[in-house]
């Protein structure tokens, strides 16, 4: 055994067990952070908090929430909503962060695109924000079941048939998936299990490997500038603060992010409080009913984008079915951000406004994104299931396109 | 290589044999828990009486918790080979969820509409518009006099369901 001497502190004596004056310095006073940066590389001290957020809130609303197809509805809009002291806080907390995290998530992402942050070296940064993309998603989905009204319902009715389309096995999967021929009891129920403990065990190891993924690459910077972190780290060290092109994450980087957080987290206790109806669908204020389906479902506004890629094919073309279309253009839509990093051939990593055709590709997503946004919601009828399908076929498009319009870029500055 | 080295390799092996067939019993079970249950399974039978119908008017029936169109064609409804013939009357008996994500149709004058995805059905339950891959399929049903029974296959719901399939 190690020989142990007589401490003469609590912080000297963890120290000696436990080594916490390293374990800091690598995590947070020596853990190098570019100075070149802005506002927009605070988002992921954002999302952790209102992940933090949503695990605490959800821990109260789990002490009265009943997952049975009888109890469900009733326990969050009455026992909930007007019995529990702060229960209509919680969930509005709870509903509010579930879609604001969305928001982040989409500007973390746009940020990490527009300044090239995905790739030579990054690739595992890109991956594994991209699954945390995807289980937030689940995660979104499934608690979106448990209020059990009428939009919990036919959402996942839809979703749970999107599972048919797979070859073969499609109906019988789908039946395995709900544990009933529609929607019913045993669905809820496993949902509640995935949505209040698997999903978010799962979240929580990603985002430790999303932390560790920054470690050898470390963060990207706001002109792309590559350069040794080892040596800034050096000279900041040694006082040359000016300098140095790095700051500890500890205390410094999270100063200015404590900041930005601030702002954010006011921003999110004004929706909680005065705005919090927009995470609320009126829809689902009435029951389940298995026999009724409302006037006009449409999922909630983070997913509007994939759902009108889904929809946008409702016509057959050269003989494959407008289902099998969508669905496979659905499925494009959910996988074709985690190849990113080997569809941009440009070689070096620069800012968007520094590519020009890469600056034009990206606000055409943009304005993409936003279009099917918007169509997305609206019902599939006449001129708007036109605008779908053209905003669909563009989506896809861009990203065919983006090997050649990114080797454009390379060639023109010579470094293809 | 040593002796021990084999040795250890041995034990590596069984090991791995032992937690591949516990690993693949557990994923059976595990499947198995997501089957929906026996209760479930069991479902029931619902009986339809379809002389209380109004031609031109469907009407919806529930049936494993499923809603279930009966229509009773008017003389002026297209023939097709998937109409129930009862004496004079025709009928069209369909699971009244759209076969392209499952939403329930409504019935709009002489079709049936899909609010979700913009689907639409005619009167023989055939996918006329939208993104619908088949037309509403058919719950197995047999006839009894003039009524019938949803659950059971009986030899005119074998009749129509082939020549669906064709």
């Amino acid at each position: 055994m190690a020989k142990f001497e007589k401490a003469n502190s609590v912080g000297e004596w963890l120290d000696q067990r436990l080594n916490l004056t390293t374990f800091n310095k690598v995590m947070m006073t020596e853990y190098w952070i570019p100075k070149d940066i802005n506002f927009l590389w605070a988002m992921g001290v954002l999302l952790a908090t209102t992940f933090g957020i949503l695990v605490i809130s959800g821990l109260f609303l789990m002490m009265y929430y009943k997952p049975d197809v009888n109890l469900a509805f009733d326990s969050v809009n009455y026992t909930i909503m007007q019995e529990v002291a702060f229960g209509w806080l919680f969930r509005h907390m709870h509903g509010v962060a579930a879609s604001v995290v969305f928001l982040i998530i989409y500007i973390h992402m746009f940020t990490g695109i527009y300044y090239g942050s995905y790739k030579q070296g990054r690739e595992m940064i890109w991956i594994s924000g991209m699954l945390l993309f995807m289980t937030f998603s689940a995660a979104g989905f499934s608690g979106y079941m448990l209020p059990w009204g009428q939009m919990s319902y036919w959402a996942a009715m839809v979703i749970t048939n999107l599972f048919g389309g797979v070859p073969v096995i499609g109906d019988a999967l789908v039946v395995w998936i709900r544990g009933d021929f529609n929607v019913a009891d045993a669905t809820l129920t496993r949902f509640f299990m995935l949505h209040v403990f698997l999903l978010p065990i799962t979240i929580m190891g990603i985002i430790g490997l999303h932390f560790y993924t920054l470690r050898i690459p470390h963060v990207n910077n706001q002109s792309s500038d590559e350069f040794d972190f080892d040596a800034e780290a050096e000279k900041y060290l040694s006082g040359n603060k000016k300098e140095s092109k790095v700051i500890p994450f500890w205390p410094i980087f999270i100063s200015k992010d404590l900041a930005v957080l601030g702002i954010f987290l006011i921003f999110y206790f004004y929706l909680v409080f005065f705005h919090y109806n927009f995470a609320m669908d009126p829809v689902n204020f009435d029951p389940a009913d298995n026999m009724v389906t409302p006037a006009h479902i449409y999922p909630e506004w983070y997913f509007l984008w994939s759902y009108e890629v889904l929809r946008g094919f409702f016509f057959d073309i050269a003989g494959f079915k407008a289902f099998d279309i969508g669905l496979i253009a659905f499925a494009f839509a959910n996988v074709i951000f985690l190849l990113l990093p080997w569809l941009d051939r440009d070689p070096k990593i620069l800012p968007a406004h520094k590519r020009p055709a890469f600056f034009v590709w990206f606000w055409l997503l943009m304005v993409d994104l936003i279009v099917l946004t918007v169509y997305g919601k609206l019902p599939p009828t006449g001129t708007n299931a036109w605008v779908g399908f053209f905003a669909a076929v563009s989506f896809i498009l861009l990203f065919i396109i983006l090997p050649i319009i990114s080797k454009i870029d390379a060639k023109k500055r010579g470094s293809l | 290589m040593s002796k021990e080295t084999n040795r250890r390799d041995f034990l590596g092996y069984s090991f791995a044999a032992v937690a591949a067939v516990g690993g693949a019993a557990s994923l059976v079970g595990m499947k198995q828990v997501w089957d929906p249950l026996p209760s479930v399974l069991a479902g029931g039978f619902t009986t339809v009486d379809l002389t209380t119908l109004k031609a031109g008017e469907p009407e919806t029936f529930v049936w494993r918790g499923k809603p279930i169109f009966v229509l009773k064609k008017t003389a002026e409804m297209e023939q097709s080979a998937r109409d129930l013939h009862i004496g004079e009357d025709r009928f069209i008996i369909a699971i009244g969820l759209c076969t392209h994500l499952g939403c329930i149709p409504a019935w709009k004058k002489d079709t049936w509409k899909c609010a979700c995805h913009g689907g639409e059905y005619n009167s023989s339950a055939k996918q006329t518009f939208g993104p619908p891959p088949r037309p509403l399929d058919l719950p197995p049903f047999s006839v009894n006099g003039t009524s019938i029974v949803l659950g059971e296959e009986g030899p005119e719901y074998k009749k129509i369901a082939e020549t669906l399939k064709a």
